[in-house]
């Protein structure tokens, strides 16, 4: 039995996606968040393929110049089932998973301290950067900048609100980084950890099982069963 | 004791140095405030003191600076902050930026020391006793008022057991309530007997929690003695550091033909303002 083009990607998403996202209890969030980020995406792919799929032949409609096929129609429901796959599979890692839990099982398993300090100081730098967007927006707001309105109104509002928060951000790095200086950051040598997400045993199971899945759907895709 | 001799400082690039001669010795227990306008030098101290310049900040230095006796100016940065631990203005940029809660960020340097796990604790517990915010420990440092930030990165501070503290004004981006405790905080720190070098605007901070003030200006140490003395010197004025109000009311009285040592009375209690 051949599972390619658009029953792969669901029996997939069904599987590693909705049945995990279903036992942790997220699938809604995981639904209105994966859509989110993935409907711009995938509506340029479906307009993209149903009206300039090449070589389409069965019109399904014609809007002046422009015909939508059967065949586009097609390839673009497939590349929707597979948008959806990784959309959600990023999606639910997101829902289920502390970044800092990551760094630290990254750590203990012999990532540089530096690097998991980068990769944790990153994604916990997005809140704090949007509390200082918030605020420069505020005080940009009460001496007159107007944010909202039409396109171009927005667009230019833009300008004095980002400039501020980057500069911001550039100016602390400094104080940040003697911070860090004056508590031992740059020292050599491993650092000691308090605690590491449990790995258990049914945990490990899985993650290997998944790890073997890898080459098996190659192997798959290779002999034309994906 | 934490001593800078014939210390001065220029950064790199710099057209001329930042700290000139500067002669400044820190007891052990002692609390020395240091005062001055904008651009003394006062950050500089700091920056040198705790070791951080020329480290972290590039420049050129000269002199002197030994803690207990021992040159320490070729000391590694980790091998230093056991002995003397710095404080900055922002309490936001101080936190770590990777830690959950604030137990986490308080064992932060003890981790990057790779201090045993049980010994963490212990010293992490013994901090944050220390400064009171045991009742913290569960929340998320980002989200802390400033005051209880800044206590924050002193508890992260405090676990490393420096016997000599440098803050860099304190409390310049906190309101009356965080100066507050931020400043009981201090005096708590100064009875427990750690040295404290604290650069500061609000004289009223610095009065009653200082043994001995040092006024800086263009990088020169120009004044210096007992708090309450160099507090009242009217030398400060013409240098732009606003005395402390029990001064500031005293010459009010005086001013106005009344009796000013009623209030005087009143002198070494005064509170932040």
């Amino acid at each position: 039995m051949i599972i390619g083009g658009v029953v792969g990607p669901v029996i997939l998403t069904i599987l590693v996606v909705f049945l995990p996202a279903a036992g942790a209890r997220v699938v809604r969030r995981l639904v209105m968040t994966s859509l989110t980020f993935s409907l711009p995406l995938a509506l340029s792919a479906l307009i993209v393929n149903v009206f300039f799929f090449p070589g389409g032949t069965t019109v399904l409609l014609t809007i002046g110049p422009i015909r939508a096929t059967a065949e586009g129609l097609a390839f673009a429901v497939e590349i929707l089932a597979r948008v959806a796959a990784i959309s959600g599979a990023i999606t639910l890692f997101y829902l289920t998973t502390r970044p800092g839990d990551v760094v630290v099982d990254l750590e203990r398993r012999g990532v540089s301290s530096r690097v998991a300090f980068v990769v944790n100081a990153t994604v916990q730098t997005v809140p704090a950067m949007v509390t200082r967007g918030q605020t420069i927006v505020d005080a940009q707001r009460s001496r007159g900048l107007d944010t909202q309105g039409g396109v171009w109104q927005r667009i230019r509002g833009i300008v004095p609100i980002v400039g501020p928060v980057i500069l911001g951000s550039i100016a602390e790095v400094e104080e940040r980084t003697m911070a860090l200086e004056a508590r031992g950051f740059t020292r050599p040598g491993r650092r000691t950890l308090l605690w590491w997400p449990a790995d258990r045993p049914a945990e490990q199971v899985v993650r290997w099982l998944l790890v073997l899945a890898v080459p098996g759907a190659i192997a798959a895709r290779a002999a034309g069963l994906l | 004791m934490l001593a800078l001799a014939g210390l001065s400082y220029r950064y790199a690039g710099a057209p001329r140095p930042s700290l000139i001669d500067i002669d400044l010795q820190i007891g052990d227990g002692e609390v020395v405030g240091l005062v001055g306008p904008n651009e003394a030098g006062k950050s500089t101290v700091c920056l040198v003191a705790s070791g951080l310049a020329p480290r972290a900040i590039r420049g050129t230095l000269s002199g002197t600076l030994t803690i207990d006796g021992e040159d320490v100016v070729d000391w590694p940065m980790h091998q230093l902050i056991g002995r003397v631990g710095i404080a900055f203005q922002n309490p936001r940029t101080q936190l770590s930026g990777v830690a959950a809660t604030v137990y986490e960020e308080v064992c932060f340097g003890l981790m990057n020391l790779g201090v045993p796990r049980d010994e963490v604790v212990a010293r992490a517990g013994e901090a944050l006793e220390l400064l009171r915010i045991g009742d913290l420990v569960e929340r998320d440092p980002n989200l802390l008022s400033g005051g209880q930030m800044q206590l924050v990165a002193l508890a992260g501070l405090l676990a490393l057991r420096p016997a000599h503290l440098v803050l860099d004004e304190p409390t310049a981006q906190l309101d009356p309530e965080g100066t507050r405790l931020v400043a009981g905080a201090l005096r708590d720190l100064a009875a427990a007997g750690t040295a404290l070098l604290i650069a500061e605007h609000k004289a009223d901070m610095l009065d009653g929690l200082c043994d001995r003030v040092v006024v800086l200006d263009a990088g020169r140490i120009t004044i210096e003695g007992p708090a309450g003395a160099v507090l009242a010197d009217p030398r400060l004025a013409d240098l732009g550091v606003e005395p402390p109000s029990r001064v500031r009311l005293a010459r009010a009285l005086e001013a106005r033909g009344l009796d000013p040592t009623v209030v005087a009375l009143g002198a070494g209690a005064g509170g932040p303002a």
